[in-house]
């Protein structure tokens, strides 16, 4: 019996050892960015332009250039799957074209993120003659997220309880006064959430603005949503495997991936707070 | 009264169209797929993508056979997957039935930061740190494999089926264990041969939802696997999966070429892969009631 139980010891402990080693290989990602990128990061770096084709001076255009394409996608996406997400929890019926769209949805989150470049190519770029441009890398951006911003958004809506709309349809108000009135304000946090997390989404991805708004370097701020821009995380792939000095500009390289981890990183961070905080504040 | 109604009827189809969006998007993705790729079936013919060599840009005879891509691609998945499945599904077994509510508070956040990085951080790690580590530990002459490449995107893959798998674990009824647990079996006998077992098909499908994230995956096998178009079952040796092609080669092909139509039949080929990878799991979680009908 008790060699019975040191065995079982032993076996947790193999268990939680394996488990562990994932968060300690997460921590190593962590700290080595980390230590290689702080010393690279300065006023200078974030507020600069780029000089020597990236080896020396700023990243501020690539900043920049990721924060409009980060808004454009949200403006797009925010709305579209929030409503699509009121429809199928608050007036879907159990119906073949609701199974459909289920299905989409799945399908839509597993699609590869390069196949959703060429499909931006195809459409934005070439067919609605968009150019690669801030227009066509956001709304090939918004198609990939929407699928997180509904499946967030519908979490929210359900969370809230039945006799919220129950009362309000009692005293007399409408099917979308119910909604907007009773339902929305409550769930609203916890869309928010699902939109912070497709925004983090966006911001690091480099396959589809690679064929659609991605350009290493450019002379100039983009001035429209028909421009060209530098993103982070484009940026980072063409310092580090690219450029010809590779190996000489490490410590742009460290700096570029830490303020790119710190944005991504950071955006999830503030959502799973928030999550936390919103399942806190509303108790049913 | 009658104004109301129409301004209700309004309300609704507008949501209505909101939400076939979706259904709208993917046909759109699978219709400009094939519009783009569809004339290389007349000029160069369909028959060029079955041939064994990929060399797109040649002054001689360019070639456009898919077979190099796609093995690539496997070989990377099988390895990733291989790597990842005692990791993610331990990992779920622990988390949900052996850590405490404190460890657990800690370690599911911590772990979601990982499906957080952006794989082209990941693949910059892969290319300072874990190259040139696998380069020294198996005396290679480079450290660019289809092993770094699996390596990193097995860990891209384990919060995906570690976060799934516990969900299918979850959902065992208590029953099960109690009755287990009342036979007299330990606790750990009850997890390994009574909860694992029946949460087993929802594993499954943590898998492949897994091993279609990694199938997709582009930017950080684009930096470290090496790139080489090679037929080969050898994890030491560089490959080239159909992902990196469509990236790497995309930006300087001319609209419209033979090059420009056979890149997007690469894509239509890794769309049908992880359609089907992920429409097999996304039935067997229907049929298991983890996810809304």
């Amino acid at each position: 019996m008790n060699s019975k139980r040191t065995g079982e010891k032993i076996i947790y402990w193999l268990m939680r050892g394996i488990t562990y080693l994932v968060v300690v290989f997460i921590a190593y990602i962590l700290i080595d960015i980390l230590i290689h990128g702080l010393p690279a990061i300065s006023w200078e770096f974030i507020t600069g332009d780029p000089e020597k084709s990236g080896a020396e001076g700023g990243i501020f255009p690539a900043i920049l250039g990721t924060f409009f394409l980060v808004i454009g996608t949200i403006v797009v996406a925010l709305p579209l799957g929030m409503f699509s997400a009121i429809y199928l929890t608050e007036y879907a019926k159990q119906s073949k074209f609701t199974q459909t769209i289920r299905m989409a949805i799945v399908t839509l989150a597993g699609v590869p993120s390069i196949v959703f470049g060429l499909f931006g190519l195809g459409l934005f770029v070439i067919a609605l003659d968009f150019g690669a441009s801030i227009l066509a890398g956001s709304l090939t951006l918004a198609c990939m997220i929407l699928p997180t911003i509904i499946v967030a958004s519908e979490e929210a809506l359900k969370a809230v309880p039945k006799y919220m709309r129950e009362g309000s349809l009692a005293l007399g108000a409408t099917k979308w006064e119910t909604i907007y009135k009773n339902v929305l304000p409550y769930a609203l946090p916890g869309m928010l959430t699902g939109a912070i997390l497709g925004i983090g989404r966006a911001a690091g991805e480099t396959a589809p603005i690679l064929l659609t708004a991605a350009a290493f370097f450019l002379p100039e701020l983009p001035s429209s949503v028909f421009d060209q821009v530098m993103a982070l995380p484009y940026h980072l792939y063409i310092l580090a495997t690219q450029h010809p000095e590779a190996q000489k500009i490490l410590p742009m390289q460290y700096g570029t991936a830490l303020v790119l981890l710190f944005l991504v990183i950071g955006l999830n961070f503030v959502a799973i707070i928030l999550r936390i905080k919103v399942r806190k504040k509303y108790k049913w | 009264m009658n104004k109301q109604r129409l301004k209700a009827k309004i309300i609704k189809y507008f949501l209505q169209s909101c939400g076939s969006l979706s259904i709208i998007i993917v046909l759109l993705i699978f219709l400009f797929l094939f519009k783009e790729a569809f004339p290389f079936i007349g000029s160069p013919g369909i028959g060029e993508l079955f041939h064994n060599i990929w060399n797109p840009v040649s002054f001689q005879k360019e070639e456009f056979g898919l077979v190099p891509l796609i093995t690539g691609s496997i070989l990377v998945t099988i390895l990733a997957t291989i790597i990842a499945i005692p990791f993610g599904i331990i990992g779920a077994v622990y988390i949900s039935e052996v850590a405490s509510a404190k460890e657990r508070e800690f370690l599911k956040p911590f772990i979601e930061i990982l499906a957080g990085i952006p794989s082209v951080v990941l693949g910059f790690f892969g290319l300072i740190v874990i190259a040139p580590l696998i380069k020294e530990l198996f005396g290679l002459n480079t450290g660019l494999t289809a092993l770094t490449g699996a390596v990193l995107l097995a860990f891209m893959a384990i919060p995906t089926i570690m976060s799934i798998s516990e969900d299918a674990i979850k959902s065992v009824p208590a029953a099960y264990k109690e009755a287990s647990l009342a036979l007299g079996a330990s606790k750990l006998e009850t997890i390994w041969k009574v909860v694992v077992p029946a949460a087993l098909s929802g594993i499954v499908a943590s898998v492949m939802l897994g091993m279609g994230r990694v199938v997709g995956e582009t930017m950080t096998v684009m930096m470290v696997t090496g790139n080489a178009p090679v037929i080969s079952m050898n994890p030491f040796t560089s490959v080239r999966t159909m992902t990196a092609t469509i990236a790497a080669e995309m930006g300087e092909v001319t609209i419209g070429s033979d090059h420009y139509m056979a890149l997007f039949w690469v894509g239509i080929v890794l769309m049908l892969m992880t359609f089907s990878l992920n429409m097999i799991s996304y039935r067997v979680l229907k049929k298991y009631g983890m996810i809304d009908k």
